[in-house]
């Protein structure tokens, strides 16, 4: 029985989320592999159009894996981060597509875990509320089951 | 500059549910400045539409910025282009999709933002109006500043009785205007000017005279 | 008395040197005469000219002028009111022939509170001239027989002109200026804003006669008994341009249950009585909206009656 794996793009800056990434990958945690990863120099370069595009390629869920806030290398990158997520959530509800399938989160440098962790409860959220699309073409029989 | 706000995205969806090609277009001028239809926003729509409509596998949306739309020789540069789609979205102010609709007639046109007014950045991210195109400007009686279009009730020997703490009674979000325009006055030792009766005003040149032009004599061909 | 301006009575009380007194009724939001004609029988007798509110904030409610007439058919002075939210320059000349020719002769000129407040905030709204010009429009009809274009009118309407005064609300260094501006540009009386804060409209009133306006125009202290210390409250918050002291608030409270709508009424009756004997004050504009049945009991209670025959 095949369980519906949400196709996730994850944008994670070169500072604390790839150190993390790393610690992660060292201490032999891995991401699930329906997560796909897209390193930027800083979260603050996201565009919202970058946001937007992985739903238009079929993924489920997106998010974007930054620093604290009182850590941006680049100062205010996280922020304005943080403020485009907000401003996609409400593009998603004008669409009729849940607002929860995109979101930040500051990691930490030093955790390889909550790296890990994070890309495994976006996968557990988006399992809950479904694929994006209704196409039957989709790799997934979630309708099936009941 | 002339300053507009975003349709609600579900408003737009409702204009174009019937089209199957729609081009969005941009302007590089005030819509641009307010963040709200330049080329990135124009892209952004087409993005979502793309997304709101994917179920729709010939579904076409795409972008498309000009330089202005309130001039006939960059509207004429859609010419070619417009033929492949069935709607046009226009991100311009009022001006732009008039001009499209006027210059491209069998062509659905839509306004995709709201325009609101005239006015300026007083922060970063936040325009207010300056001016409402009265015709007959007045500011320099007034230390500067515009009561018609900033005086929620555009009065030109104010304030009213409502004024409360700097505050119009309106919301406490607007400034009352005659209290920035008697504090700055009486500050100018102009007392004299601000007790001098301003007359009733000639609306002639403002909109309630009519739909108006300008013309520059020495221009025209 | 032959150089009256409009000859009624209000300004032939106010010319006699008489402490004059007025009262205030709002209209019906609905077409109900015998409401109106309800409340002035409470009125008549007590006070020497009635106002009658225009569309006040912003709600629909049958007009001051129509209102105004019911007035004068029961006998009772009506001071016919008009905003500068609903009407334009035309609509307005217009309503001042037409209530002119049916007896009005007080008229108030106000801006108006804006339709954000009311029951139609959807609306447009005119503006087209402000307060201060409706004052010189009003004076120029009367005193030079000419529509604002210039235009000569073949029956002039002659009003006594009053204006609405608020000595609380912002820039308070203005204020007195402001006044000054309303009177020369016609107003021969002023009803103030409710007053609550004593000591500011002393101070007030000082500036006032200092700059001896009290001499061109009359000027009439507004009064509007607190009926209990909600209202009080809801006023000090809620309504622009309002001044109520904690310690107007205390002293109701003070009052305990029961007892605070007679310790309003104490409360305006002191006001009252400082207010004859204050200089440059020429009469009282009682507001007691929706309380016009206690009007008798307060003008008696006031030492207002029985009101001056001119």
């Amino acid at each position: 029985m095949n369980e519906f794996s949400p196709k996730i793009v994850a944008f994670c800056c070169s500072n604390c989320a790839s150190a993390a990434a790393g610690i992660a990958g060292r201490t032999g945690m891995n991401l699930p592999p329906n997560v796909s990863v897209v390193r930027v120099p800083c979260t603050g370069r996201i565009e919202i159009l970058h946001l937007l595009k992985p739903f238009e390629e079929g993924a489920d869920g997106v998010y974007v894996a930054g620093c604290q806030e009182d850590s941006c290398r680049y100062i205010t990158g996280v922020v304005k981060a943080a403020k485009r997520v907000a401003h996609v959530k409400k593009i998603l509800e004008e669409i009729g597509l849940e607002p929860e399938r995109i979101e930040l989160f500051n990691t930490s440098a030093a955790s390889g875990r909550s790296f890990v962790q994070t890309a495994v409860e976006m996968t557990d959220r988006l399992q809950a509320i479904g694929p994006v699309s209704t196409d039957v073409n989709q790799n997934f029989e979630r309708g099936a089951q009941s | 500059m002339i300053v507009a706000e975003p349709k609600p995205v579900s408003e737009i969806l409702d204009m174009v549910k019937d089209a199957g090609r729609v081009l969005i277009v941009g302007c590089k001028g005030c819509v641009t400045v307010c963040n709200v239809g330049g080329a990135k926003e124009a892209a952004v729509l087409a993005s979502t539409l793309r997304i709101a409509r994917r179920n729709d596998k010939s579904f076409i949306a795409d972008s498309h910025t000009l330089e202005r739309q309130c001039d006939p020789e960059y509207i004429n540069e859609l010419e070619e282009l417009i033929e492949s789609y069935d709607a046009v979205v226009s991100l311009a102010c009022g001006v732009g999709p008039q001009f499209i609709a006027e210059r491209y007639p069998s062509t659905r046109v839509y306004p995709g933002v709201n325009t609101r007014f005239m006015g300026g950045a007083v922060e970063h991210g936040v325009w207010s109006e300056r001016c409402a195109g009265c015709g007959t400007c007045v500011v320099h009686y007034f230390g500067g500043v515009c009561p018609i279009a900033r005086c929620s009730k555009s009065l030109m020997n104010g304030p009213c009785g409502g004024s409360t703490n700097g505050k119009c009674e309106i919301s406490k979000d607007v400034d009352c205007i005659w209290d920035i325009i008697v504090k700055k006055m009486m500050e100018q030792q102009r007392t004299d000017e601000l007790i001098e009766f301003k007359p009733p005003k000639s609306w002639v040149t403002a909109r309630d005279g009519g739909p108006r032009k300008m013309i520059k004599e020495e221009l025209v061909k | 008395m032959s150089d009256l301006k409009a000859g009624s009575n209000l300004e032939k009380v106010l010319r006699a040197g008489h402490f004059a007194f007025t009262g205030e009724c709002g209209p019906p939001q609905g077409a109900d005469v015998e409401a109106v004609r309800k409340k002035a029988a409470h009125l008549k007798g007590c006070v020497d000219a009635v106002n009658i509110t225009d569309n006040q904030t912003a709600v629909v409610r049958m007009s001051s002028w129509a209102a105004s007439l019911i007035l004068l058919q029961e006998g009772v002075e009506p001071n016919f009111q008009m905003v500068c939210r609903d009407r334009n320059r035309l609509a307005m000349q217009s309503d001042i022939l037409g209530a002119y020719a049916h007896g009005i002769r007080n008229m108030l000129c106000l801006s108006g509170d804006h339709q954000k407040f009311g029951n139609h905030p959807e609306s447009k709204n005119v503006f087209d001239i402000d307060s201060i010009q409706l004052v010189n429009m009003v004076k120029t009809m009367r005193d030079e027989g000419t529509f604002l274009n210039g235009q000569e009118i073949e029956t002039a309407p002659r009003l006594f002109i009053g204006a609405a005064c608020n000595p609380f609300a912002d820039p308070f260094d203005y204020r007195p200026y402001r006044l000054a501006k309303k009177i020369a540009a016609g107003a021969d009386f002023v009803q103030t804003q409710c007053i609550y804060n004593m000591d500011k409209f002393r101070e007030f009133m000082k500036r006032v006669v200092d700059m001896g306006l009290h001499e061109k125009c009359s000027i009439l202290a507004g009064v509007t008994p607190m009926k209990s210390v909600g209202m009080a409250r809801y006023m000090a918050k809620q309504v622009p341009g309002m001044d109520v002291p904690d310690s107007l608030i205390k002293r109701l409270q003070g009052a305990g249950k029961g007892n605070v709508a007679e310790e309003g009424i104490r409360f305006a009756i002191e006001q009252i009585e400082e207010f004859k004997a204050m200089e440059g004050v020429s009469g009282v504009h009682l507001m007691a909206i929706e309380w016009e049945h206690r009007v008798p009991e307060i003008s008696e209670r006031a030492g207002m009656l029985p009101r001056p025959e001119v």
